[in-house]
């Protein structure tokens, strides 16, 4: 059935892996989730904080309703059922990120419960199940530098929203966890809830481990790995620590409950604190905060106010476009790019073109600066035009190619740029057959060649043309006079 | 004429006719805590300078006709309510340095109103305690015998009013903290309705049943401060967002007619023979006022006290969390960062308070939270029905505020169980959310003041106010004095 840990060494035939995958995002809100502080990433420490998320004494929290419309979207786009009744409660731990030592998070009664996430795994379609979505606020931050035996507290980040996202344990292999992730990172950005970003501490994941014998039912002894702290981790950890547990079992050994950290430096997972040593949070309803109403109403604005996901866009890009799903699967992977795709469509170009045209020209200049789509130069109307110039002939396709470099560094327009620098290509047939008949005239040792039958020269010929029209000849126009003088 | 011993409606008339100024009662209030301060110790922190600039601020707006609910009127405030820049130490030494960075919602209001602040009172350390005898700096004694305690925790608050050193003061309640003390003291108590008051900028001792309330010289001063005090405030989630009426209006009104429940729960053995007599003349005479005493029964009475003692500990626990010793207040050494927290809150906490974290702690643990949590969250509900039930009949429920006036200092203090029990009678009240006041009603023949308690529904403190008034103005019992 599932391939997945095949790969890992001696053994591994035998089992297969049982995971599940608690993801934390950051939501995109522009204030915390109990105060009115900025959520910015990275400014000076200490300086986006307020009694209330320093946890002073006699202060109370009140609820950001964004964080809630936020979670509530996630919800909805993962399939989930909204709670139209749910509430806070403290999770209570001493640490001195956490200021008020207890964080707000959802325990008995979540915003969201029982969704799904689709991927696509070896070409097969799986569903991996939500379990819940809930809200809490996140901690801040402790500095170890300047070497002396103390450390900083920075609580900037204290009470910005967070999301907990909790999958089923039907994930079974690491690669399927790379594409559940994948796949939430993405729908997550569409929503505008999160940015996606691992290595900032956006999005955070931690996994639950377990292998069993293949056919075996019941669950095996799970473990949780932490710190997973980039995206090019998280099949990384996971194969690691699959081998680690069914080396453990075929040594005789047995998998313990406990948390392991994940160390990026090794690719290994070492134990953090056993089962016993396990926190108890004494969680227990939050009682500052009233509990949360979502009236179907709201629910049903929200609803409606759903951008269209990744699986939907890239259906319709296969269908009304005629896409190959390469291509689809490539344009959906970011919101931002399927819209400058959809844009440049709509504006006129020729879907499949556009898309040739973005994969290869636009990523190959975008991705040498390092830069996203967002800080394209140029827009989607400008190629859209640029097409429209290959197509009614002013410019050859091979000539676009230095027109859009030149779109790219300056922001001109395609027109702009063919007039500027006398790029319209030749499509004079009186001009294209002088240019011909003076390059048959230079080489006339070629022309018996070929006329012998060396075919390949024909190349050659119209490497001297193009040169001497500086690359504007039409490439069909000089094709065509070529074989009818050549033939003669 | 001493102008300390005046009420705020009387103050309010001679300010507002410009016969006196406000410095002069600031001046009259002073010489009285010069006076017995020394004995009564209800301050932790006297605010005389910042009480002058306020008065000079109430004359200014005097002058201006701008005067309003509480222009220079000298109101203590319980030092567990933040006070902008001024020291607020909830009487542990874990705060004794700490000086808010902002204001309390209610003190903001009463700023609003043109108070003056005279000083931060003593209280049972984070408001835990019946007696104020668990504060970490000093005792605070009963101005009415020096031997005896004024009660807690609000001690403070409810010893400066009744020994005249500030014309009203703030308390708070989680379990009779506000009105156990007034009855000790002979001064009036209220205890709003939860959500009534805002509670941003009170530290928390439990939240869902801490409520703030004014400790004043009569009923219609009581009135006064709740309409300075009531009302939504978007800081507090759970500060009702509903309209607050004139409390004023129901001062005067008749009782004729008026359903007083009288539940026999609260007439149990182990009461003191002088207040349950008391109690029942003050039933007598609002049935010669109109009212009709109706025995009812409140039947989940006898769990309140352990109820009480599971949620407001576990609560407590998770709110004095905080006090780590990372960000303010007291910070002890510590070899490293878990011997730190343990050093500091050692040092820092009192035993009632450890013992209640201690016990707020167990209760919420893995495995105990059903059993005692859950459980007592299940029992504050049939509690709450209790009272429902019984309003469904009556229009107010009167009850004695605590089973015994005034104990001697240092008589309960070894024995938590016995002090815990003071507060039988007014615990409910705060697990049903409902508000009540205690009013005097009597002194003991060693001349100690006791205090008759009267609950109404939710959000209904005009019935409330309608019944005490009507009682006081037929009583002398809040003219009496201490003499100090």
């Amino acid at each position: 059935m599932k391939s997945g840990v095949r790969s890992q060494g001696s053994g591994a035939g035998k089992y297969e892996a049982v995971i599940g995958l608690e993801v934390h995002a950051q939501m995109l809100t522009d204030t915390k989730i109990f105060c009115g502080c900025s959520t910015k990433f990275g400014s000076e420490p200490n300086t986006q904080t307020c009694p209330v998320c320093i946890g002073m004494p006699g202060v109370l929290p009140v609820l950001n309703r964004k964080a809630v419309e936020f979670a509530v979207r996630t919800g909805l786009a993962l399939n989930c059922k909204i709670s139209p009744y749910s509430r806070f409660a403290r999770k209570n731990y001493f640490y001195p990120d956490l200021p008020k030592g207890y964080q707000i998070s959802q325990y008995e009664l979540p915003i969201c419960e029982g969704g799904y996430v689709e991927i696509v795994v070896d070409g097969d379609v799986k569903k991996i199940g939500i379990t819940r979505i809930h809200m809490e606020e996140d901690a801040g931050k402790n500095i170890h530098e300047g070497g002396g035996s103390y450390s900083f507290v920075d609580l900037n980040r204290a009470g910005v929203p967070l999301m907990e996202i909790v999958s089923e344990p039907d994930i079974r292999s690491p690669k399927e966890a790379a594409e559940y992730m994948k796949k939430l990172r993405t729908s997550l950005r569409y929503l505008g809830v999160c940015d996606g970003n691992m290595e900032q501490g956006s999005l955070r994941c931690d996994a639950n481990v377990s292998i069993r014998p293949v056919g075996q039912k019941e669950y095996g002894i799970r473990a949780e790995v932490k710190n997973i702290n980039s995206f090019k981790f998280v099949e990384k950890a996971l194969e690691y620590e699959i081998k680690r547990q069914i080396k453990v079992v075929e040594e005789g050994g047995r998998v313990i409950q406990e948390t392991r950290l994940f160390d990026s430096a090794t690719g290994t997972t070492h134990s953090m604190r056993s089962k016993e040593e396990a926190h108890d949070y004494r969680y227990f309803p939050e009682p500052d905060l009233v509990p949360i109403k979502a009236d179907a109403k709201w629910i049903n604005e929200i609803k409606d106010a759903l951008p269209e996901l990744p699986d939907a866009k890239r259906e319709m890009f296969v269908s009304e476009y005629g896409l190959p799903e390469y291509d689809a699967d490539f344009l959906v992977s970011e919101r931002s790019l399927a819209i400058w795709y959809e844009d440049a469509v709509k504006a006129g170009g020729q879907p499949k073109a556009v898309s040739n045209w973005m994969m290869v020209e636009l990523m190959k200049l975008l991705n040498d600066e390092n830069k996203t789509i967002e800080d394209c130069p140029v827009k989607p109307l400008q190629l859209a035009r640029m097409l429209k110039l290959i197509d009614n002939g002013t410019i050859s396709g091979k000539i676009a190619k230095t027109v859009f470099e030149d779109m790219y560094r300056t922001g001109k327009d395609a027109e702009i740029i063919v007039r500027e620098k006398g790029l319209i290509q030749i499509s004079d047939s009186s001009e294209i057959e002088k240019t011909v008949d003076e390059v048959i005239a230079k080489n006339p040792k070629e022309v018996e060649r070929i006329k012998a039958g060396d075919e390949k020269l024909l190349g050659f010929f119209v490497g001297q043309i193009m040169k001497a029209t500086k690359g504007k000849a039409n490439p069909q126009m000089v094709n065509d006079l070529l074989k009818k003088k050549l033939q003669q | 004429m001493k102008l300390n011993e005046l009420t705020i409606s009387e103050l309010r008339r001679f300010l507002d006719n410009r016969e006196i100024k406000p410095q002069e009662v600031v001046d009259d209030i002073y010489k009285r805590v010069d006076g017995v301060e020394d004995n009564v110790r209800s301050f932790i922190t006297i605010t005389k300078k910042e009480a002058y600039e306020m008065a000079a601020d109430a004359e200014q707006a005097i002058l201006e006709n701008k005067g309003s609910l509480l222009t220079g009127i000298p109101v203590a405030v319980k030092d567990n309510m933040c006070t902008k820049d001024i020291l607020t130490t909830c009487a542990s030494k874990i705060l004794h340095n700490f000086k808010p960075p902002y204001e309390s919602t209610v003190t903001t209001r009463l700023k609003e109103q043109g108070y003056i602040l005279t000083g931060k009172t003593n209280l049972d350390e984070f408001a835990m305690g019946s007696s104020t005898e668990n504060s970490g700096f000093h005792i605070t004694r009963n101005p009415w015998d020096l031997d005896c305690v004024p009660g807690g925790s609000s001690g403070g608050s409810a010893a400066a009013v009744a020994a005249d050193e500030c014309v009203a003061a703030l308390g708070s309640d989680t379990g009779g903290s506000i009105r156990q003390p007034a009855a000790f003291c002979g001064v009036v108590g209220l205890k709003p309705t939860y959500g009534r008051v805002s509670r941003y900028g009170l530290v928390a001792f439990a939240s869902s049943l801490d409520q703030i309330g004014p400790i004043t010289k009569n009923v219609s001063d009581a009135a006064i401060m709740l309409n300075v005090i009531a009302g939504h405030d978007p800081l507090d989630s759970t500060s009702a967002p509903i309209n607050v009426p004139d409390f004023a209006q129901a001062l005067g009104q008749e009782i004729k007619g008026l359903k007083i429940g009288i539940p026999k729960e609260y007439f149990i053995e182990g009461i003191d023979r002088e207040v349950e007599d008391f109690v029942r003349l003050a039933i007598k005479k609002l049935e010669s006022l109109g009212a009709i005493p109706i025995e009812v029964s409140l039947p989940h009475t006898g769990y309140a006290v352990a109820t009480y003692y599971i949620l407001a500990t576990s609560e407590a626990s998770s709110n004095l969390a905080r006090y780590d010793g990372v960000k303010y207040g007291l910070r002890a050494n510590g070899k490293d960062l878990l011997d730190m927290y343990m050093q500091t809150r050692s040092e820092g906490f009192g035993a009632e308070v450890k013992r209640r974290i201690m016990l707020g702690t167990y209760a919420l643990s893995s495995g105990y939270y059903d059993a005692y949590y859950k459980k007592g969250q299940q029992v504050r509900t049939l509690i709450k029905q209790d009272f429902d039930n019984v309003f469904n009949d009556v229009d107010v429920i009167v009850t004695p505020t605590s089973p015994t006036p005034a104990f001697r200092v240092g008589e309960k203090a070894a024995d938590p169980l016995q002090m815990y029990l003071s507060d039988i009678f007014t615990i409910s009240v705060n697990l049903a959310g409902i508000p009540a006041i205690s009013i005097p009603c009597g002194f003991t023949k060693d001349n100690l003041p006791m205090g008759l308690q009267i609950m109404g529904r939710h959000f209904d403190e005009e019935s409330i106010f309608k019944t005490a008034y009507a009682y006081e103005q037929s009583t002398e019992w809040h003219l009496r004095r201490p003499s100090l």
